[in-house]
């Protein structure tokens, strides 16, 4: 190696981009073991030359000023040497890159998986066309199954980015295409890049040309002429604001060009002045629209693709479509989930009001209170238990428990004395709704509290580069799921879903049958607020936790249960369903704004409530209640 | 005379010679034209609160004689609001442009001007486009018209879809209140053509009367609002006091029955709720040049909530009652929240009422609902030694839900 090293002495030492090639490559073809230790010492500035015979050592710095100095073939110390004996190699940041590639190499072969895995991932991080030799001369020796397909994948990319034979790309884009990778479609779209370039009479054939430009149809002909005036074929349009300027030099005793200053508000005088001052030669005239249409007439607007070679840009477009077409389609996958798992939470917030307003026809205001309550519980819960599963485990009985004890407080303290009068029964509520909320605030702050989900939520499902779904979501939508499961069973499986039943129709009848009314409704609309606080828990983990929780899905839970039907939870689910699914698909329209997307879902809502007034699912019969 | 209208209803001469007498006090006791006792600032606090006075009036109308709880009356008071808001800006930046355009040689044309006043507007929303709603923000006549007819439109159309489809009770609410979230959600945007959040701002300064001091434009608006707020309770009083009356407070207690003498109820409903909302855009063209600034926040639902809290705690059924509620819980509200009041220490605890306010009118609030459902103005009834048979709370009717003594005697 040493040899080596003082053949290309002179190179090595006076080491500049444009030069260095012959000498890095004299390493690296010298097939000698010691190659990538000499490299990798060289990026790192540790070659020193010693100035008494010229030799190449790695060194290391014992104490100050003094060097141990280490031989490149047999790793042995040679001895030690004062910096007054040594000279650096100092190479400059271009000729460290270029030994960086000639390093992948190395790298790409290293014995160790983990710096294998490195050097892959600079690639894909940063790829450039030196890398694809390399690469390409490490996949065949590769053992390990995983990072060899990682390589090939790299490879394929790496040559239809870069490889100079036309056929290898076109073949490399036909294997790849139908692939969903984002890296894929990161590769393909710099081929597909465009300018628009202006050519007087036909554009020469050797370019590759995308498409011709009609002014006025594929090009607005302000844009076709401002291209020209840019390529110095035209003169340029003169605008309002310079002609001002203009004016407003020339002035001379109250004057321009023949036109009193104060009648220049008036554009006909303006027009006037200005006409004077060309005339007199004192200011550009300003091309005429007849002009403007000869001299767009006379020129060739022509897209360009920045690609030379069409057969690659015209596979790669193809390429691009059909993998477009595929990405349409698991977006629209993707939207659906989104949809699904938005409609869980709406139907998680709702489920509880589905009880109180849906079967008792309690209007209850402050249900929202009851969610914020529930996720304030599991804040609290999560101060105490540090562990995040235990907490949760904890917390969602303990959320049941705190907002089913409020909930059974507020009917017997306000609700009961209000029973058929709706419009009071709302405004009682709302009252809570607001001392509730500030009472939050005094307690906990203004600023919002973490509720953390546990390690095992965290992260996300993810099928392919488009279609992902978080557990979280998951999780919420089994919850929301078993919640229709638990109503379902209470309502039509046991002593109090019946009794709440024949309460609901009629409390007299229920009341002669042995019944005790007031005590199913306690209960009932205790177990409508407890719900109401477990779905709490749940939200919490992915919203922020404030005591505006609640306010943020008070309008669209009653949305849900009216839209869905009042009494039956099916139109819940169906209610819950159709809001979330149609405020995402609004949403996908205009993704950046969700403002939108609410109002106009919020619109619909109201029409759709003209068609059906009672619901998706309407309560027919005596049921129905009038 | 003897049935002549005042004659029949003494409360309106009453309510209308104490807004006189009241009107008269601040002037003379104002900066401007009396003793200089009262800030401009409270002048302004007194202004706006009759304004509310008169949109708590129309909430009254619609909620305490049709039982129609609506939930977007706050809405209608904002955009009224906004119509009036937007003349005031484009003049006030029109004269800020055009005198600082004045001093360049060449004189500007009238396209240039607008140009500026729409970068000016638009600048802080990322544009300088005049949106098509501000087509008439140049004249002060449309924009009037507009005060009345922007709020008087939405509620037409909105009523006709939800009367018709016989939507009632708290269904009606809530709907009323998605209309007042959606209208709020949409103002909120940059694109809206309202800047957004920004609202508008400086709408207390006139176009053309720079030279008024704010202590004159005060008592002014303090005029206007008194002005506006008498004429509103005479119509209130006239539109409820006759047969129309009548049948709207037949459909509050029983529009089924209503329906079955032959009356349009929908018809009813609806021209109750227009004129109501046409009533609240033009209290709330008065509110906000003299709040100053408009914007979405105003017109969020809890807005709209907070307006049927003062006409309950006021006392709904009744039109002094609604304005008594709205004067005496936003004065009130704004001298706790004004961190005026006195806060109270109970050695272990301070009560800070900045903090403890909304608790106390949220359970007020209960209360009222609960225990005194004639509000405040029920108070003139036991001065009045006006006692209502006892029934011991039973339902008037024999329906569930049927009205009973205590909130039946209106």
């Amino acid at each position: 190696m040493q040899d080596i090293l003082q053949e290309h002495s002179a190179l090595i030492t006076k080491s500049s981009r444009m030069t260095i090639a012959p000498a890095i490559a004299a390493i690296t073809d010298s097939e000698l073991t010691q190659a990538q230790d000499v490299l990798q010492a060289w990026q790192s500035k540790d070659i020193w030359r010693r100035t008494s015979d010229g030799l190449f050592f790695r060194a290391e710095e014992t104490a100050a000023g003094s060097y141990l100095l280490f031989d490149f073939d047999t790793g042995e110390t040679v001895g030690e040497a004062q910096k007054t004996d040594l000279k650096q190699l100092k190479p400059n940041s271009g000729v460290r890159a270029l030994i960086g590639s000639a390093l992948v190499q190395f790298q790409l072969q290293d014995g160790d998986p983990v710096r294998r895995l490195a050097a892959l991932t600079s690639i894909q991080r940063d790829p450039s066309s030196e890398l694809l030799e390399p690469l390409r001369a490490s996949i065949d020796s590769e053992p390990d199954a995983d990072l060899k397909a990682q390589k090939q994948r790299a490879e394929r990319l790496l040559t239809i980015a870069y490889d100079t034979d036309e056929s290898a790309r076109v073949g490399a884009i036909s294997d790849m295409s139908g692939d969903l990778g984002v890296d894929l479609r990161a590769t393909l779209n710099p081929l597909l890049e465009t300018k628009v370039q202006v050519f007087t009479g036909e554009a020469p054939n050797a370019l590759n040309i995308a498409r011709r430009l009609a002014p006025g149809e594929d090009i607005s002909t302000k844009a076709a002429y401002d291209l020209l005036v840019t390529a110095n074929l035209a003169p340029a349009r003169i605008d309002q604001a310079e002609v001002r300027a203009t004016l407003g030099v020339h002035i001379s005793e109250g004057r321009v060009g023949g036109v009193a200053v104060e009648d220049l508000n008036q554009p006909e005088a303006r027009a006037r002045a200005y006409a004077a001052l060309v005339a007199q030669g004192l200011a550009e005239p300003d091309p005429t629209s007849a002009e403007i249409e000869a001299h767009l007439g006379a020129h060739q607007f022509v897209e360009i693709y920045k690609e030379p070679s069409q057969p690659v840009t015209t596979a790669a477009s193809e390429a691009l479509d059909k993998i477009l077409l595929k990405v349409g389609m698991n977006q629209a996958l993707d939207l659906i989930l989104d949809g699904l798992s938005l409609a869980s939470i709406y139907f998680l917030a709702a489920i509880g009001l589905a009880i109180t307003f849906g079967v008792m026809g309690v209007i209850n205001m402050a249900h929202g209170e009851f969610i914020m309550m529930g996720a304030y519980t599991g804040y609290v819960v999560q101060q105490i238990i540090p562990n995040h599963t235990v907490s949760i485990l904890v917390a969602i009985p303990l959320a049941f428990a705190v907002t089913f004890a409020a909930g059974v407080a507020m009917e017997r303290l306000v609700i009961r004395w209000l029973y058929n009068r709706p419009l009071e029964t709302l405004l009682a509520t709302f009252g809570i709704s607001i001392a509730l909320q500030q009472l939050a605030k005094n307690i906990f702050g203004t600023q919002a509290r973490p509720l953390t989900s546990p390690a095992w939520l965290d992260g996300a499902w993810v099928m392919n580069d488009v279609v992902s779904i978080s557990y979280i979501r998951i999780a919420i939508f089994i919850l929301a799921l078993s919640f229709l499961a638990i109503f379902l069973f209470i309502m039509r499986r046991t002593r109090l879903g019946l009794e709440t039943r024949a309460v609901t129709q009629n409390p007299r009848m229920a009341a002669s049958m042995g019944i005790n009314p007031n005590r199913v409704n306690m209960l009932t609309f205790g177990l409508g607020s407890g719900i109401a606080g477990v779905a709490g828990v749940a939200i919490g983990l992915f919203a922020k936790v404030t005591s505006e929780l609640g306010n943020d899905y008070i309008v669209q839970s009653f949305m849900t249960v009216v839209v869905g039907g009042v009494g039956n939870i099916w139109g819940t689910l169906a209610g819950a369903a159709m809001i979330g699914f149609l405020q995402k698909g609004i949403e996908w329209f205009n993704p950046s704004n969700t403002l939108a997307a609410q109002t106009f879902m919020i619109i619909f809502i109201i029409i759709f409530i003209q068609f059906r007034p009672r619901g998706i699912i309407a309560l027919k019969g005596r049921a129905a209640g009038d | 005379m003897k049935n002549s209208f005042l004659m029949r209803n003494p409360s309106t001469l009453i309510f209308l010679a104490a807004l006189a007498v009241f009107t008269i006090v601040v002037t003379a006791l104002s900066e401007a034209f009396g003793l200089g006792l009262i800030s401009t600032s409270f002048v302004k606090t007194l202004g706006k609160t009759l304004c509310l006075g008169l949109v708590a009036i129309a909430m009254d109308l619609v909620w305490g004689y049709a039982g129609i709880l609506s939930l977007g009356h706050f809405a209608f008071f904002g955009l009224g609001g906004y119509m009036i808001g937007m003349w005031l800006m484009y003049e006030r930046t029109r004269d800020i442009v055009i005198s600082s355009m004045s001093d360049a040689p060449i004189p500007p044309t009238a396209e240039e001007i607008t140009d500026a006043i729409g970068h000016q507007i638009f600048g802080v929303v990322g544009s300088s486009e005049f949106p098509l709603i501000w087509a008439f923000a140049d004249s002060l006549v449309l924009q009037l018209v507009l005060v009345v007819l922007v709020p008087g439109a939405l509620a037409f159309v909105f009523g006709w879809l939800a009367f018709r489809s016989r939507v009632a009770g708290v269904y009606l609410s809530i709907l009323t209140q998605a209309m007042t979230l959606a209208l709020s959600l949409y103002l909120f945007q940059n694109d809206s053509g309202l800047r957004g959040n920004n609202g508008l701002s400086g709408l207390q300064n006139l176009p053309g009367l720079e030279a008024a001091p704010q202590s004159v434009v005060s008592i002014w608006f303090l005029w206007a609002s008194a002005l506006a707020l008498g004429l509103g309770y005479l119509l209130a009083a006239w539109i409820v006091s006759g047969k129309f009356g009548s049948v709207i407070r037949g459909i509050r207690d029983d529009e089924a029955r209503v329906r079955f003498l032959g009356y349009s109820v929908e018809s009813y409903k609806l021209a109750l709720f227009t004129v109501t909302a046409c009533i609240a855009g033009i209290a709330g063209a008065l509110y906000y040049p003299q709040a100053g600034i408009i914007n979405p926040a105003e017109i969020a639902p809890i807005a709209s909530i907070y307006l049927a809290v003062w006409v309950a705690i006021g006392g709904r059924g009744r039109l002094y009652g609604a304005v008594i509620g709205a004067g005496f819980v936003s004065l009130v509200s704004s001298w706790f929240t004004g961190g005026q009041a006195p806060d109270i220490s109970l050695g272990f605890y301070t009560i800070k009422w900045v903090d403890w306010w909304l608790i106390v009118l949220g359970l007020s609030f209960v209360f009222v609902t609960l225990f005194a459902p004639k509000g405040i103005a029920g108070l003139f009834d036991l001065a009045a030694h006006r006692r209502w048979p006892n029934r011991h709370g039973a339902d008037l009717g024999p329906d569930a839900g049927a009205l009973r003594e205590r909130e039946a005697n209106e």
